[in-house]
């Protein structure tokens, strides 16, 4: 019980840019360049920033959707980056994924008894045919919809039920950690709500840990025990829920809570609006990549970059700014 | 979903009341089934009753009134059409109503038959090259090259190396047609795979054999059904050119082409012998055209659910 | 009198499956230089009811009833030439996707240009001048050499910015944003926000936002209109609407959004849930459209629709049982 149950360690993944005539790999995206942190049982993990900061590449390669450039991913003390494929399909089941767009993350020409029933089949967690049916039946109730649901496709369905299916997809493996994918930034107000209360309640009835990667810092505030705030391929700043919301320390943390709307009218708010764009992650600021938009920017950011550091119990970041004296 | 008012509960005085609201629109009658399917889609009704027309017609071409299509009757050569001979006699005296009704079977025999045969090996081929990345730029670049030669040099070609039969002609209309097919079905692969429910199989540990059976395959049926279609119509086409060009279906069979082939040299005269035979010709590869535009409506991802 | 005063508009749809009627009796009003929000989440009708402003709605499938009189005329008398007068003149519109509403093989000066030739009869170099102006206006660095460059040359935040500019290059006195900044991360989306709140204070347009952030309304809007299936169910000045909405939906909607700041509060309450679905636009709803979901439903509601009633100071709702303020009742 000593090894926390994901373990990610210098984790890169650097994607080919192919152009010119024979597919030559001319370039590189720097999608992940470098990321570490752990997942312990039970907790939940967000990981939040931008587009193209590379928060949705971790998970898939957790997942190990794609074999990775670098580092190593560690499930409960056993490595997965490296495994063959049949190696692999065991611990596959321990880690399941949400995504975010309900219509896609279903297939269209199968009944929802058939997507449930899949991971199960394929882990082998039914003895027969009843027990199958019980199962999937168990997994319908625990996520509130109704029985008759199963035999229906998944057109029949609105935004936030379909989102119900794809959780209760992944529960039927029975998976410690899940991986949600930007899970409800594509619902509506109100059905987002549910479904939140819904992934809560699971994970205090199942245990689950969760790998919440979201841009979305309000519902990230509302569920997360600890928060990776990511900036083009690397983390930022790493700290727990209150350590980050009450109190951010990196800059670019700062300007992204403070340019979130906040719906009380006339709230007095000093927004830190930053100037330009995330630059491209082909070609990454030299130093620390965060230096061309930061409004605290000196000689040695350009040149230098920044390791994540813990400065206090439980909180990591990498900024220069924290190495100068009179902070704190 | 009347729009009547009729209310039980007591409504209290002073109760501020919304406006009725009128429908703009007639209602429209929901359609179920697959006749509903039809009626709202009805390019399909028409492109395949069309098509069924003319599969009836082949099939059943000996009990239609005719004669012997190869019958050879030189004492009524190039008769206009009459109650006799309805679309007329041609050059050696055989019945073109005959030789018309006999020609569809050729021509839908070829069209389907290449439909089908070069969907399977698309799909195969396409299936393959979507998903082993070292297969996939060979068998590509052997497509490119396939592709370059227009079709109907290439079947042309293909067939001065065999021997003239109705075979032949399918096998290489097949093959200048297969890689367009692969070509489709590849580019719909590589889009599948990138869908989330193909990463979320994967991760509850969907084996790729299986991924490709239950989660790519049943979705490239609908694209694959349009395209056949087009490439019945476009196969019946070449057919006759085929044989028009005396290159394709041996002239003892009649078959469209041929019967044009034949009336050529009197077309200035005797204009029917060649007008039957096109005009029939151009009704089926209508009707397959109309069938597959209605396909690819109906089909379409977002109307899916009418199916 | 009001800029825009649209009355009972109804905007419906054919479909194979049933009459979608997206827009079912909608009422409201726009004052010159206000902004009004338009909120709800999707399939409420907000954006047809935005498309049908600009008459963007094809017919068929679609039909548009009721009035939509700016300054006075009723856009739905107009012929489609007189219309396309005023669209991108008198009303301009900003829509969500930056990258799909510009046209990808003509440069931004072009774009920007297009409209000034064909409504104010600029000539090339004027338009050309007018355009660089525009562009120095939303805030664009090196608006000389932007000017010349093509949409895919620019990242989101400079292409909504593009999208600004083209859309205030003609002083419209009515500018409808859809979903301005939903597509936009929340650094760039500030800027945007920012920039709208600054070109409110010197162009002085109208604007009609619609919007599902809640956050994004209580930024930029005066004045917030409730869509529901529909229907409009409230209305009210911004600050009011906040502090205490009337009707179910939006009290719904509002507890439903956590705000930023809650681990503040020490333990993470539930959030507020709205049971259940949207109803289906496709077959007539008889009495509340929100009486399948609302907790406080009764036979009454189930059966008579509740009118637009005013609850308050300004303040509009449609609810049988929605609290009245004693200076209004």
């Amino acid at each position: 019980m000593s090894s926390p149950l994901l373990q990610v360690n210098d984790l890169k993944k650097h994607f080919p840019v192919r152009g010119g005539v024979f597919s030559r790999k001319s370039n590189w995206v720097y999608a992940v360049d470098g990321v570490s942190f752990e997942v312990e049982r039970g907790e939940t993990l967000s990981l939040v920033g931008e587009s193209g900061c590379g928060k949705s590449t971790v998970g898939r390669a957790i997942l190990r959707l794609f074999d990775i450039t670098g580092g190593q991913v560690v499930l409960d003390g056993q490595r997965i980056d490296d495994l063959s494929p049949g190696g692999l399909r065991s611990m596959r089941r321990r880690v399941q994924v949400v995504f975010q767009d309900p219509f896609s993350s279903l297939n269209p020409r199968m009944r929802v008894r058939d997507i449930l029933a899949e991971p199960i089949r394929n882990f082998g967690l039914a003895k027969s045919a009843a027990e199958l049916e019980a199962k999937v039946a168990a997994l319908i109730d625990t996520v509130r919809l109704p029985r008759d649901a199963l035999g229906r496709r998944p057109h029949e369905f609105s935004g936030g039920q379909r989102q119900r299916i794809g959780i209760a997809r992944a529960l039927a493996a029975e998976p410690e950690l899940i991986v949600c994918d930007e899970a409800v930034s594509a619902l509506d107000v109100s059905v987002k709500a549910q479904i939140v209360n819904l992934l809560q309640d699971l994970q205090r009835e199942f245990g689950l840990a969760l790998l919440f990667i979201s841009h979305d810092l309000a519902i990230v505030e509302h569920m997360t025990h600890r928060v990776a705030v990511m900036y083009l391929g690397k983390i930022v700043e790493m700290a727990g829920r209150q350590q980050i919301f009450t109190a951010p320390r990196h800059p670019y943390t700062k300007a992204l809570l403070s340019a979130v709307p906040v719906p009380e009218p006339g709230a007095i708010r000093n927004p830190i609006i930053l100037k330009g764009d995330v630059p491209s992650p082909i070609n990454p600021p030299s130093g620390c990549r965060f230096h061309t938009r930061c409004p605290f920017v000196f000689d040695r950011c350009r040149t230098e970059e920044p390791e994540l550091r813990s400065i206090e119990g439980g909180r990591w970041v990498a900024c220069h700014l924290e190495a100068l004296p009179g902070q704190n | 979903m009347s729009i009547s008012t009729t209310s039980t509960a007591p409504v209290p005085p002073g109760l501020v009341i919304a406006p009725q609201m009128q429908d703009l629109l007639l209602p429209v009658a929901i359609r179920r089934g697959v006749f509903g399917f039809l009626r709202n889609h009805p390019t399909v009704a028409i492109g395949g009753a069309l098509l069924l027309c003319l599969v009836f017609v082949g099939i059943f071409a000996p009990w239609l009134g005719t004669v012997d299509p190869t019958a050879l009757a030189p004492a009524r050569r190039t008769r206009l059409p009459s109650a006799d001979f309805w679309f007329g006699t041609d050059a050696l005296g055989r019945d073109i109503y005959s030789r018309v009704l006999y020609g569809a079977r050729v021509s839908l025999t070829v069209g389907l038959s290449v439909a089908v045969l070069s969907s399977l090996a698309g799909l195969a081929i396409g299936l393959v090259s979507g998903f082993v990345r070292w297969a996939d730029s060979i068998l590509m670049r052997f497509m490119d090259g396939l592709m370059s030669i227009p079709p109907i040099l290439l079947a042309v070609a293909l067939m001065a190396l065999t021997r003239a039969s109705v075979g032949n002609v399918i096998l290489a209309i097949t093959i200048a047609e297969v890689p367009r097919v692969s070509r489709l079905v590849r580019s719909v692969v590589l889009s599948l795979r990138e869908q989330p429910y193909v990463d979320a199989a994967t991760a509850s540990g969907t084996r790729t054999p299986m991924i490709i059976l239950r989660h790519i395959l049943p979705n490239t049926l609908a694209p694959m059904l349009v395209q056949a279609t087009y490439i019945c119509a476009s196969a019946m086409i070449v057919e006759s050119i085929l044989s028009f060009i005396g290159a394709g279906t041996p002239p003892t069979i009649p078959s469209w082409g041929n019967i044009m082939a034949e009336g050529r040299a009197l077309w200035q005269v005797k204009p029917y012998i060649v007008f039957f035979p096109a005009a029939f010709l151009s009704v089926t590869v209508l009707a397959v055209n109309l069938l597959g535009d209605g396909l690819r409506d109906a089909l379409d991802p977002r109307m899916a659910k009418s199916l | 009198m009001a800029l825009l005063e649209v009355e009972n508009l109804q905007t419906h749809f054919r479909t194979p499956e049933g009459i979608n009627r997206a827009v079912d009796g909608v009422s409201f009003h726009v004052n010159e230089g206000e902004t009004l929000a338009i909120v709800g989440e999707s399939g409420c009708g907000k954006s047809v009811t935005s498309m049908s402003l600009m008459r963007l709605i094809a017919e068929p499938p679609g039909k548009i009833a009721g009035s939509i009189r700016f300054q006075g005329k009723d856009l739905l008398q107009l012929s489609e030439r007189e219309m396309r007068a005023i669209r991108g003149n008198d009303i301009s519109m900003i829509f969500q996707e930056p990258m799909t509403s510009l046209n990808p093989v003509l440069t931004v000066g072009r774009q920007i240009g297009e409209t000034l030739r064909m409504h104010q009869g600029l000539d090339k170099q004027a338009a050309e001048a007018r355009a660089i102006e525009m562009l120095t206006l939303v805030g664009i660095p090196e608006p000389v050499r932007r000017v010349r460059e093509y949409p895919h040359q620019l990242s989101g935040g400079m292409r909504q910015r593009v999208m600004i500019a083209m859309a205030l290059a003609c002083n419209p006195k009515l500018l409808i944003a859809d979903e301005p900044t939903t597509a936009l991360d929340v650094t760039i989306q500030a800027q945007i926000l920012q920039l709208m709140l600054d070109l409110k204070r010197r162009v002085g347009a109208a604007i009609v936002l619609i919007t599902h952030d809640l956050g994004v309304v209580a930024e930029i809007a005066e004045r917030v209109m409730v869509m529901y299936a529909g229907r409009k169910v409230e209305e009210a000045p911004v600050a009011e609407l906040f502090r205490s909405p009337r009707h179910p939906y939006t009290q719904g909607l509002l507890g439903a959004v956590p705000k930023l700041g809650s681990s503040l509060t020490g333990a993470a309450r539930r959030l507020a849930e709205i049971p259940g679905q949207v109803p289906s636009l496709k077959g007539r709803i008889e009495g509340c459209v929100f009486a399948g979901r609302c907790t406080l439903a009764t036979d009454l509601c189930r059966q008579v629709a509740p009118g637009l009633e005013e609850k308050g100071p300004r303040h509009i709702a449609a609810c049988h049982y929605a609290r009245k303020e004693a200076a209004a009742a």
